[in-house]
Formats: structure tokens, sequence, C-alpha cells
């Protein structure tokens, strides 16, 4: 059957002005919508995009590297007008270091978010699609691996592989990190490959790469976006626990762990020096997080009010 | 039932023999062996012989078996930087302090937090609600380390009224407390919120409004009941958290956990007792998930009749 076998009665086709009194509206244009009103979620991605901003720029406005260099007449200086953030125990301006560390937080927990997101997807995609023997076998070895508590795993493979370097470091928090995206993903799949719509999709007889391509994969993505929102902050506290406990990043490459563990042991007298990369951590950590409240709130038409 | 709590102990033993064999072969990765890594200048002929009282002369695949030999008889091992000292024996004595004080910094948090998700849930959308909101979600994006400073530079620097460090008495444990129950409260808050709101709307909860029962019996009697259920997943897997320690608080206020010795055996590159820590702390973690699975078949007749049906 097509659709010119099916005979209208009654009614008269719409006319062109009232096919055009209703915009079509987009699922993306939708949730944009839904996004902008909700306050502050905007102001916390306004908030991050100022944070990267300054990371990216401060340095240079700060005369790096020069203000890199050690300096043994300006150690633990307060905050004055030249050094915005005062300066640390050998002497270099806190809040070039305070930037390129979070360059290097920041970086972490993005590289770390984006490797997790792809091998999770297509791990749970791959086992959702599969499903079956091969389905349960996969997520039988997802449910293995995330059995070991995360932060025994980030710390062995550390020790293991002797982390020195941001790749080695994104790698240890890596290794079994990817294992609740892929339950994410597998479960969200599973469930919209038992609606109406796949339902109806398959009755029409359409190819079923064409269902995964056109229906599955883009009701995936909305998950998969959130989750990456969320993943973000969660990657810069293991940095900061990892760098805090003398695992993460190693001098003379720095990041807001590495400036806080540094802090640390002087905080008493110069509290600034730990406050200004905590407040970083903090700050960054609080906004992807209500960045992701938004975000889901916005991406899911279920909870439309 | 039984059927069920046999297969997943089936399931747990699995875990652990991976994870074991994961983390052992893991170790063993590591270029050149443990002695030389510990002191370059050794004469050959000493090497050779630390190296045969360790077994590490024998293949890789024989020493494996012979450790997991070691471990079934209970003997999980010892220190290569202190020799004599045996995994059992630094579990015994620093699993005791990173329980006391994890266990009253957990009893806090999880009433706290509870109560107020309880608060928050029966007061959506007005400004009890908010607050709690806005304060557990400070509470689990603001790091450890930063709330320990912040409390010993407030409480024990600006004003002296707890000690900043060391473990000599009820009055070195408040500030660690404090810090520790800030995550399980946050969480806890949050988690019991969103429970108390999906069972707000349940059928039964008409039923018990329609047949006229007072508010408080409702909540007490239908609603928070069913809504503890879930937590009591993440009850034990919190109380197991607790046997392990706090990483970081128990090296910033310098208590003799379990979880500052595993830090100072991973910087001291004591490998054997990384392995062991490890092999425990992972046994205790998969045991709470057992236990917590039991409970919740007990507590929910739903997945007890889904068992045996």
């Amino acid at each position: 059957m097509r659709a010119e076998d099916f005979i209208i009665e009654g009614g008269s086709p719409a006319s062109e002005q009232e096919l055009l009194a209703t915009k079509p509206v987009t699922y993306a244009r939708d949730a944009w919508n839904r996004f902008k009103k909700n306050k502050v979620a905007v102001a916390a991605a306004i908030l991050l995009l100022c944070l990267t901003l300054l990371v990216i720029v401060g340095p240079m406005v700060s005369d790096y590297p020069a203000a890199e260099r050690a300096n043994a007449r300006a150690r633990n200086l307060a905050p004055n007008a030249e050094h915005w953030f005062g300066t640390d125990s050998m002497g270099r301006d806190l809040f070039t270091r305070v930037c390129l560390g979070g360059r290097a937080s920041i970086l972490i927990g993005l590289a770390g978010a984006a490797i997790v997101i792809v091998l999770g997807s297509f791990y749970g995609g791959i086992a959702a699609l599969l499903g079956g023997r091969a389905d349960n076998l996969m997520m039988r070895t997802v449910d293995i691996l995330s059995s070991v508590p995360n932060l025994l795993v980030i710390l062995l493979i550390s020790v293991v592989i002797d982390s020195k370097s941001i790749a080695t470091m994104i790698f240890a928090m890596t290794v079994t990190g990817w294992c609740p995206t892929a339950r994410i993903v597998r479960s969200q799949m599973l469930r919209i490959s038992q609606s109406e719509y796949i339902m109806a999709a398959r009755l029409m007889d359409i190819a079923p790469i064409k269902i995964v391509l056109r229906h599955l994969i883009p009701n995936t993505m909305s998950v998969i976006l959130v989750d990456t929102t969320f993943r973000i902050p969660g990657f810069i506290f293991s940095e900061a626990f990892l760098s805090y406990v003398g695992l993460g990043v190693q001098p003379p490459q720095t990041s807001w762990g590495a400036l806080a563990a540094a802090a640390q042991s002087m905080f008493q007298f110069y509290p600034w020096q730990l406050l200004f990369p905590a407040g970083g951590i903090a700050l960054t950590m609080l906004a992807f997080t209500l960045l992701g409240d938004g975000l889901r709130d916005a991406l899911d038409p279920r909870l439309r009010r | 039932m039984l059927k069920y709590i046999f297969k997943r102990i089936a399931y747990m033993a699995l875990v652990m023999l991976t994870v074991t064999t994961i983390t052992f072969f893991l170790l063993h990765l590591i270029p050149g062996d443990p002695i030389t890594a510990m002191v370059q200048d050794l004469p050959e002929e000493t090497r050779q012989n630390y190296l045969a009282a360790y077994g590490f002369e024998q293949p890789l695949g024989k020493q494996y078996l012979l450790y997991l030999r070691q471990l079934l008889t209970g003997d999980l091992g010892q220190s290569l930087r202190y020799p004599g000292r045996k995994v059992a024996d630094i579990v015994a004595n620093y699993s005791p302090v990173s329980a006391l004080v994890g266990g009253i910094a957990l009893l806090i948090g999880v009433t706290l937090g509870l109560a107020c998700g309880v608060l928050a849930a029966l007061n959506r959308d007005r400004w009890p609600d908010r607050a709690v909101m806005v304060l557990a979600l400070l509470g689990t994006t603001i790091p450890t380390f930063v709330i320990a400073a912040l409390l010993q530079y407030a409480l024990s620097v600006t004003w002296p009224v707890f000690p900043t460090t060391g473990y000599k008495g009820a009055r070195y444990l408040v500030l660690p407390v404090v810090c520790m129950c800030v995550g399980p409260l946050a969480t806890y808050a949050r988690y019991m919120r969103s429970s108390m709101l999906d069972v707000v709307n349940a059928d039964y909860i008409l039923t018990a409004e329609a047949k006229g029962l007072s508010e408080g019996r409702i909540v007490m009697k239908h609603m928070l009941r069913n809504s503890l259920l879930p937590c009591v997943t993440m009850l034990c897997v919190s109380v197991a958290g607790i046997f392990a320690g706090s990483f970081i608080v128990e090296s910033i206020f310098a208590l003799p956990g379990l979880g500052r010795y595993f830090i100072s055996a991973i910087s001291d590159r004591d490998y054997f007792v990384v392995l062991g820590l490890n092999v425990v702390l992972t046994g205790v973690y998969v045991c709470a998930i057992l236990l917590s699975d039991i409970l919740l078949m007990l507590l929910d007749p739903r997945i007890r009749t889904g068992v045996k049906a």
C-alpha cells in the first residue's frame, strides 16, 4: 500500500498558509530551546568557556615563559599587583602556573572522557546489536571488570607503568573507565530497539543497517552526550587524586592536582597557593556537573513539563 | 534462592580469580626484577640468592600457580621492602584505624544524608529542597583534600580548637571524621531524594491516602521503607569502602590507617604488599556486593519470587 491508495474523505488539504503556520521544530532545535531556558546550565556553560579561555590566554598575558622561571628573591609572595595569585616556593608566578596546570587538568578531563566514551559506545553498541550469546559474554566481561574498585585499578596501573607522562596517566584512568558507558549505551540501544517505531520500521522491511543508522544511533547520541559531560569532572578528579599521591603529572609539567599537592605541606603559611588550584578543580567540576544536569533535562523529552 | 546464592558465589570467585591474575601478571610485566629495582649495586651472587629465595628465577607460569596456591592457604604474601612484614599483619594492624574513623564518618554521613534526602523530597521545589541539593552538589564536587585543608586552616590554624594531624585521642578524630562524612552525606542525600520522589507517585501511596492514613504514617510506613531499599545496595559498598580507608584523608591527617599504608607501599614500590592489599580490598568489595544482593533479595519480595519462578 502506498499513500496514493488512501482516499481522504472530508476536509480539504491544508492550505499553504496553514502549513507554514507552525515551523517544523527539529529535535536539536527543541533541545536547544529547552537548554536556553535553564539559567543555571547556561551560566555553567559560560563559566566553563571563561575558564577555558583563561587557561589558554592567561600565560600569554603574564609574560610566559619568563614568569615560569624560578626566582629566589620572590618566593612565596602573597597575591599582589605583579603576581595576581602570588608566587610559589620557587618564586614562580602562581597565576601562570595555575593556568598551565588548568590546561593539563582540563585536557586530561576531555581526553579521558573522549576515549572512554568512544570505546564504551562501540563496545556497548556492538553488544546490543549482536545480542544473544555474544552480548551475554561481552556484558559478563564488563561485570567482572567493573567489580574491581576503580581507584585501585588506576593506582595499580599507574604503579605498573610507572606513569610519568600525561598519556600514561590517561591510559591508567581509561583502562576500565569505559565499562559504565558501555552499559549505558547498551541498555539505551536495547530500550530503543524494543520501541514501537522500530517494530514499525522492521515491519516495513527496512534494511537493518538503515534502522541502526537512522534510529538507533541518533537516539543514543543524547545519552552519550550527557554521559560525556558527567565523565569529564570524574577524570579531572582522578587526575587530581593521582597527582596528589605522587603518581600523576611530574615536574616540570604541572596540573591543578600537582599544584594542590605541592601547596599542601606549606598550606598553613601560604593558604592561597592551595586555594587557587583547588578552586580551579572545584569550579570546573561544578560547572561540568551543572552543565550535564542541564543537558540531560534538555535532551530528554520525557522530562518536559 | 540457594541456587541464586551459589551462582553469585561462583561468580564472585571468578571475579577474584580474574583480578588476582591480572594484578599478578601486571606486576610481573614491570621490566627487571624486584630486587634490582630496589638495590642496583648488589653483587651478582647475592642477587641470585635473593631471587631464588623469593622464587623469582622460576618461569612466570609456575610462579603464578605457586602464588595462587599460597593465596588459597590464606597466605597473602609478605613485604619485599621490609622482610618479615606480612600482608595479613599489615591488614590486622592498620585496618582498625580506618574502620574506626571511616565507620563513625559513614554512620554520621549516612544518617544525616538520608534525613536531608527525605526532607528535600517532602518539600520538593521549596527552599529546603533547594538548600539540600545545593549542599549535596557542593559536597560531591569539592575535592576531599580541599575540604580537609579548609577545615585544618579554620579549626586548627586560625582558631586552634582541634589538632591538625596525628592519632592520639578522640580530639584528633574530629576533623577527619567531618571531612570524610561530607561525601556520603551528599551522595545519600541526592540518592534518597530521587528514591523518595520515585515512590511518591506510586499507586500504593494513593491507596494509603485514600484509606485516610495520616501523613506521618504514610511517610514512615510506606514511603520510607520502600525508598530505603535501593540505598541498601549502596550502603554495603560504602561499608566495604571504610575498611580500605580513605587514601587522601588518612594521608592528610597522618592517621595510621590502611589507606595511608597502601599509598606508602606504592611510593616504596613494595609490589607484593600492593598485590596482597589489592587482593584483600577487592575481596572485601566483592563480598559487599554479594551481601547487598542477598540482603536485597531478603528485603524485596519481588526479587525473591522472581528467583523462584
